[in-house]
């Protein structure tokens, strides 16, 4: 076969097949190195609408940020008893830059002490409401930056408004980001206050006015009401952007800190978003104990 | 506009089914005749051109277009109106200038938080209602209607016909819980209504007027048209692009929606929607088909039409045209949050369990009378 193969390549031919095959892994070596970074795809003009970058279309993370953003072996998730491999979680390398989130060291003790309530849920106290508990499981907005890494999709709607909506897939949660907006945070809110600004290619935007209730994942990570995240949305192909955010919160961190990884545009030709509407989901953990009978 | 974080849907209904029409029958003797419609208003067809605030208006708008060359209809508009659905018995297609004012007179003062005329306890449930209340909501539309609906001619929804033995008794468990919720004994959360449990509110078509947050933002992409209700915060995303609907195993509480322009018509089409008391009206999601017309008449206007078919409920389809207004730039559309502080749905069900062990605390009229 081979042999038979190698025969009807003409010398121009070998040629070509030699060089791609002595220089395109090396080429792909240096180019992937800084695997991360956008270095890896050639330089990229996103396509323009109204004169920015078209960043329209659904779009979704693939890493396991919200189990943690940290570093995280696989763990068998909640009651295995009942939910077996059903209710496993997987492992996943953390999206931190440098691998930690800066505590202050008694933050770090609210952080363990979160991950020992975080499947509690108390809602008989209107004041203690919020004590106990991931929001996750109590099927409430996710806040910024938690909403984009949800294993869930959302979709961009950006169209010659000063509007652009963010739409989630998770709680039907959505986000309006105000371009070049001067008004600060009327009230403090579920998804917070966007306001957005063209750096280039880069949709960056910057968010207040969070409830400090929000945490950013599973493992407890959290945060105050002086929570401000900037996030840089940048396309680096036609079917992926890095995604970027800078979280700072002097009140729990002792420094801003950063988390990046892709965003990878949904291909499938009917894709949608669907309704994941999930309060049904959470009302006999809620609320069954008010229920008749049940005291 | 109101950033919510407790609500009052008791009184939106009250609002809605009992505050309304008594209004407009005070009102009715105020004013012998109707004069002459607005020009255009007397015609049956088409509905859309019925609703035009004003024939000049409509003649002197031209269509803004996107960058992209649809229709531009972004922005946020606001769809209150004190329009009754339904045509009160007894009314013309319109009222005059004169009966329009005094029935908003009539209604302002009905749902006044300041009147001070029915004693300190009723004097704190108004002032609790004002805060709530959008002010749009006293006005009628511009062309001075009786009725939202446009078809039938007589402002009214058909005739029903005989339901299936099966929706009866489910319309009967829901008039159970209905019940039980009025008199403040609810058994469980999942027995009421979807807007008391956060699922949905004013998100689901058709887009009808409540008392207060009737806020929408339109956003627009290549290929897509995106309404935001304000309440409860869902983006309902129209392609534009011809795909099919949804497989039909696939039901959603906001249905499955498609659309087109015709002209400068934005016309939508939903079906796939879920069989728990999500169509309007206890309709049968199975035979239940609503189209939608969006067409901006004026800068700061959306006649937003409707029409409704489900021959296993009503007799015949039905349309209704409700002005959408843009709302003032300087004002904007803020998050409604619902199910992450719902403690209302808590205190209904922890007041029903004391109920129960403590009858003195029963309720002496329904809630809704609150």
């Amino acid at each position: 076969m081979r042999t038979r193969s190698w025969r009807v390549i003409t010398p121009l031919g070998l040629a070509v097949i030699v060089a791609l095959v002595w220089f395109l892994p090396l080429a792909g070596q240096q180019q992937a190195r800084p695997a991360q970074s956008a270095s890896a795809f050639p330089a990229y003009k996103a396509p323009r609408l109204d004169g920015h970058p078209d960043l329209n279309g659904v779009w979704e993370a693939f890493v396991t940020a919200n189990i943690d953003l940290e570093d995280h072996e696989a763990q068998s998730g909640p009651y295995p008893q009942m939910l077996g491999a059903y209710g496993g979680w997987p492992a996943g390398q953390g999206v931190v830059e440098g691998g930690t989130i800066p505590y202050k060291p008694e933050a770090l003790a609210k952080k363990r002490q979160n991950v020992a309530n975080r499947m509690k849920v108390d809602v008989s106290n209107d004041k203690a409401w919020h004590a106990l508990g991931d929001p996750e499981m109590k099927c409430y907005m996710p806040g910024l930056p938690r909403a984009t890494y949800m294993p869930f999709p959302f979709q961009i709607v950006q169209g010659s408004s000063p509007y652009i909506l963010m739409a989630y897939e998770f709680a039907t949660a959505t986000r309006t980001i105000r371009m070049d907006w001067k008004q600060e945070a009327p009230t403090d809110t579920w998804m917070g206050w966007s306001r957005g600004r063209w750096e280039g290619d880069t949709l960056v935007i910057d968010v207040t006015g969070q409830r400090e209730e929000t945490w950013f994942d599973r493992a407890g990570n959290y945060h105050s009401d002086m929570l401000h995240v900037v996030e840089r949305f940048t396309p680096v192909s036609p079917y992926h952007m890095t995604y970027e955010a800078t979280i700072e919160d002097p009140k729990v961190f002792t420094r801003p800190w950063k988390i990046s990884f892709p965003l990878y545009r949904r291909m499938e030709k009917n894709v949608q978003l669907l309704e994941y509407k999930c309060v049904p989901f959470t009302e006999e953990m809620l609320y069954g104990k008010f229920k008749k009978g049940a005291s | 506009m109101s950033h919510r974080s407790r609500f009052s849907a008791i009184l939106a209904a009250f609002a809605a089914a009992v505050v309304i029409p008594s209004a407009f029958v005070l009102a009715q003797s105020a004013s012998p005749a109707a004069p002459k419609p607005a020009p255009g208003a007397s015609k049956p067809a088409p509905a859309a051109a019925k609703a035009a605030p004003a024939a000049k208006a409509t003649r002197a708008w031209v269509a803004k277009k996107t960058p992209w060359g649809d229709p531009d209809l972004q922005g946020v508009w606001n769809d209150a109106t004190s329009t009754p659905l339904q045509r009160p018995a007894g009314k013309g297609e319109t009222v005059s200038g004169n009966e329009a004012n005094l029935f908003e007179e009539q209604l302002a003062n009905d749902l006044s938080r300041d009147r001070r005329d029915g004693g300190p306890e009723v004097d704190v449930n108004r002032a609790y209602n004002e805060h709530w209340m959008d002010a749009r909501r006293l006005k009628i539309t511009n062309d001075r209607r009786t009725s939202l609906i446009v078809d039938p001619p007589d402002g009214r929804l058909p005739p029903t016909v005989p339901i299936s033995a099966e929706r009866q008794k489910i319309r009967a468990e829901r008039q159970a819980a209905g019940a039980r919720f009025q008199a403040g004994m609810p058994n469980i959360a999942t027995e009421m209504s979807l807007p008391i449990r956060c699922i949905i509110r004013t998100d689901s078509p058709p887009y009808l007027p409540t008392i207060y947050n009737n806020d929408f933002q339109i956003f627009q992409s290549p290929g897509f048209v995106v309404i935001g209700p304000e309440m409860i915060h869902s983006a309902r995303i129209i392609p534009l692009d011809g795909r099919p609907h949804l497989g039909p195993n696939l039901k959603q509480w906001l249905g499955d929606t498609r659309g087109h322009f015709e002209g400068n018509t934005l016309v939508i089409e939903t079906t796939n929607f879920r069989n728990d008391d999500t169509v309007y009206q206890g309709a049968n999601p199975e035979t239940y088909k609503i189209t939608e017309r969006f067409t901006r008449v004026a800068d700061d206007s959306i006649n937003y039409e409707f029409t409704i078919e489900d021959p296993t409920t009503w007799t015949k389809p039905w349309t209704a045209v409700v002005p959408w207004n843009k709302i003032d730039p300087k004002e904007q559309m803020y998050e409604y949050m619902c199910h992450e502080d719902n403690f209302d749905i808590v205190h209904l069900l922890t007041g029903a369990r004391a109920r129960e062990k403590n009858p003195s605390l029963n309720l002496t009229k329904p809630q809704t009378q609150r």
